[in-house]
């Protein structure tokens, strides 16, 4: 097992992907000769030469429609697109293309296409640099949305997103790159060094598209969460001496909500946990499907902890950011009940 | 189609160098504090020098007149200071203060002034360009003969919202000047490496729009193209391409290290080619103005910077409630 940022991990799943299929190319702004703003590709072109990574011009809806061609014809491209803000201009091609071609096709074509994009805020990237988009995904019938927590689970989602025969959004919390964060932005940062989520086995492995995590088990409420908000909710959870059981999604669609029904079943409680804004935000669809599966277990309304209905603020990150206090006042009004 | 390089020197007064002397140096020590700033923690995010560049907005802007509107991406510090907003709400900005002109909620990336006619200050890479459009659709709408500059980078030439606006700016006949900065770089990839075509203002000519380069290190060319363009557009004959070549002389952004090219190449930008240096020259070898006059307007430049420092350090953290105003839905 070697210790591995998430950064690293990212890296070395294009690494093995690219060294065992070379239908397998990545491609985006920077990602080539530079090896990406967040050094998520470095070193590939000089492995695997300019025609298998490559960088583009500035054009993200060039770079998704080329990307869907190469993928109906066989290839399998890992697109970066800088941050996930960015993603606007090509959102066209993935939701009238990509996530259709297969239905519109009846099953002739599929696009093996990975979309890679930094998402969510914490670190001062304001309006166009934080976003935590999604639910723009996840409303699309025809793409599956993947949002890994920790370097190991990054390595395995990233080989079952290239290996899958349809499109995956992977959306890549920014601010776990070099370390969990709990959302206190005034204590000193902990590196994936120290955590143990920070080991990573070597080789390839794949973590399924569909499954949750349980990442800490709990007997009096159910927190259901992804992304950077793992380490949050882990982090109030300590701070707030309640029972609760900690989920990580790890991908919304497909969405695992066996574990989800059988967790909130138990407990009774329930809060989901997002970044995004909160108005029809993802926290959402999982409320409703967790009153439709578990209502007569329910002892408490379903309760949604989110970034506020804003665009991300430039000076006010932290009042922004749903931080371990927001999750705090939730889990002790779902315990009032 | 006239694709036409600048040969001939204009007439300048010695005033209207001085002038131009004290635009630039005034962007340049300004970026400079931001960087210092930025050094210290005051500043935190996304902040994109224009160090290097700033013969372009200083030209351009004497090229304009009253009621003629401009707009940019996210390296909008100099266009600001260049069309008169006071760097004291620019720092603010950036420090993220009350003071700032957009009270914080925008950043270094997104600032407006109304009143000055600057329309941001745009984050994503682009997106000003159709914006700039519309704002000489609505200039040519009301009447008059006022004209937009829009201002985007080399990089950004080849998003396709571009070329969708080259068509609709000459099919309506806009007044709009298109500005390609070209500093050669978009972040780490340099033009030849995300570029098809090495002349990026002859991309207006299926589209019947002229364009010409200039030599964005000196600022009396920028300005002759500039007035060249600017009657153009009060003509009503349409749109107008300027390529002007020049340099930034930092990284992309705060946080870039810059290995995408050499220390030579930048060493020799800022010594055989800079903008200040330049004016600097030409006023002191015309006997426009002696050293001693230059170092006096150093000294004005440099308190009206430290004031600006001190304003965007003393300002007060935005209000709570801030979170939630001009929010509607
Ligand atoms: C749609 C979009 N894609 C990518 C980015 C990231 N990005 C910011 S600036 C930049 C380079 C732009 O270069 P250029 O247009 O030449 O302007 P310069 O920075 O050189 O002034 C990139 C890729 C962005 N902000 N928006
Ligand atoms: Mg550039």
């Amino acid at each position: 097992m070697a210790r591995m940022t998430m950064i690293e991990a990212i890296r070395d799943a294009h690494m093995i992907a690219m060294e065992e299929d070379d239908t397998v190319v990545v491609m985006g702004e920077d990602v080539g000769y530079f090896g990406g703003v967040f050094r998520c590709t470095a070193g590939l072109q000089k492995k695997f030469g300019v025609e298998r990574c490559f960088d583009t011009p500035i054009s993200e809806l060039g770079i998704v429609g080329t990307a869907v061609g190469m993928a109906a014809y066989g290839l399998k491209p890992v697109v970066e697109i800088q941050f996930a803000d960015y993603m606007y201009p090509g959102y066209d091609q993935i939701v009238s293309e990509a996530a259709r071609l297969r239905y519109r096709s009846a099953g002739e074509f599929t696009c093996p296409l990975v979309i890679r994009m930094p998402t969510g805020g914490g670190i001062f990237g304001a309006q166009t640099h934080s976003q935590s988009p999604e639910a723009l995904f996840t409303h699309v019938a025809g793409l599956k949305t993947v949002v890994p927590s920790n370097p190991a689970d990054a390595k395995g989602l990233l080989l079952a997103a290239i290996a899958d025969p349809d499109p995956v959004i992977f959306l890549e919390p920014k601010r776990l790159y070099n370390g969990p964060y709990d959302g206190y932005h005034d204590r000193p940062s902990v590196p994936w060094s120290k955590h143990p989520d920070g080991e990573v086995e070597a080789g390839r492995y794949e973590t399924p598209l569909g499954k949750a995590r349980v990442v800490r088990e709990g007997a009096d409420a159910t927190l259901i969460t992804y992304g950077t908000m793992v380490h949050v909710a882990l982090a109030a959870v300590e701070d707030s001496g309640v029972d609760v059981e900690v989920i990580d999604l790890r991908t919304l669609l497909p969405l695992d909500m066996d574990t989800i029904a059988a967790s909130v079943n138990r407990t009774g409680r329930c809060i989901v946990l997002h970044e995004a804004t909160l108005t029809s935000g993802y926290g959402a669809e999982i409320a409703a499907l967790v009153q439709q599966d578990c209502f007569y277990s329910l002892e408490a309304p379903v309760l949604r902890v989110a970034g506020w209905d804003t665009p991300y603020p430039h000076a006010q990150e932290w009042d922004y950011f749903p931080g371990p206090a927001r999750v705090r006042r939730a889990i002790d009004t779902v315990m009032k009940e | 189609m006239t694709t036409r390089k600048n040969t001939k020197k204009p007439e300048v007064s010695g005033d209207e160098l001085k002038e131009f002397y004290r635009e630039m140096l005034l962007i340049r020590r300004f970026e400079e504090k931001a960087g210092q700033l930025y050094g210290m923690g005051l500043i935190g995010g996304f902040c994109h020098l224009y160090i290097g560049q700033e013969a372009v907005v200083v030209g351009l802007e004497a090229a304009m007149e009253d009621g003629d509107r401009r707009i940019t991406s996210y390296r909008d510090h100099g266009h600001m200071i260049a069309c008169g907003m006071d760097p004291k709400g620019v720092m603010a900005e950036l420090t993220g203060r009350e003071g700032g002109y957009s009270k914080g909620k925008g950043g270094s990336m997104h600032m407006f002034s109304k009143e000055k006619e600057f329309y941001g200050g745009h984050g994503i890479v682009g997106a000003q360009v159709p914006l700039g459009a519309g704002l000489a659709f609505a200039q040519k709408y009301t009447g008059g003969d006022r004209v937009t500059m829009t201002y985007f980078g080399e990089g950004a030439a080849n998003q396709g919202q571009v070329y969708e606006t080259f068509n609709m700016a000459a099919l309506w006949k806009l007044p709009v000047i298109f500005v390609i900065e070209n500093n050669r770089y978009a972040m780490g990839t340099s033009q030849a490496r995300a570029t098809s075509s090495k002349d990026i203002h002859t991309r207006g000519e299926a589209f019947g729009i002229p364009g010409e380069m200039v030599d964005g290190m000196d600022v009396l060319a920028v300005k002759e193209a500039g007035l060249r363009a600017v009657a153009h557009c009060r003509s009503g004959e349409g749109p107008y391409i300027l390529e002007v070549m020049t340099y930034r002389y930092r990284g992309h952004s705060m946080s870039d290290p810059a290995k995408y090219r050499t220390r030579d190449e930048v060493q020799k930008m800022r010594e055989e080619h800079d903008a200040i240096d330049h004016v600097r020259k030409l006023l002191i070898d015309g006997g426009f103005a002696s050293e001693d006059d230059l170092k006096s307007v150093d000294k004005d430049v440099k308190d009206i910077i430290n004031e600006a420092a001190d304003f965007a350090k003393e300002s007060p953290e935005p209000a709570l409630e801030e979170l939630w105003t001009d929010i509607y839905a």
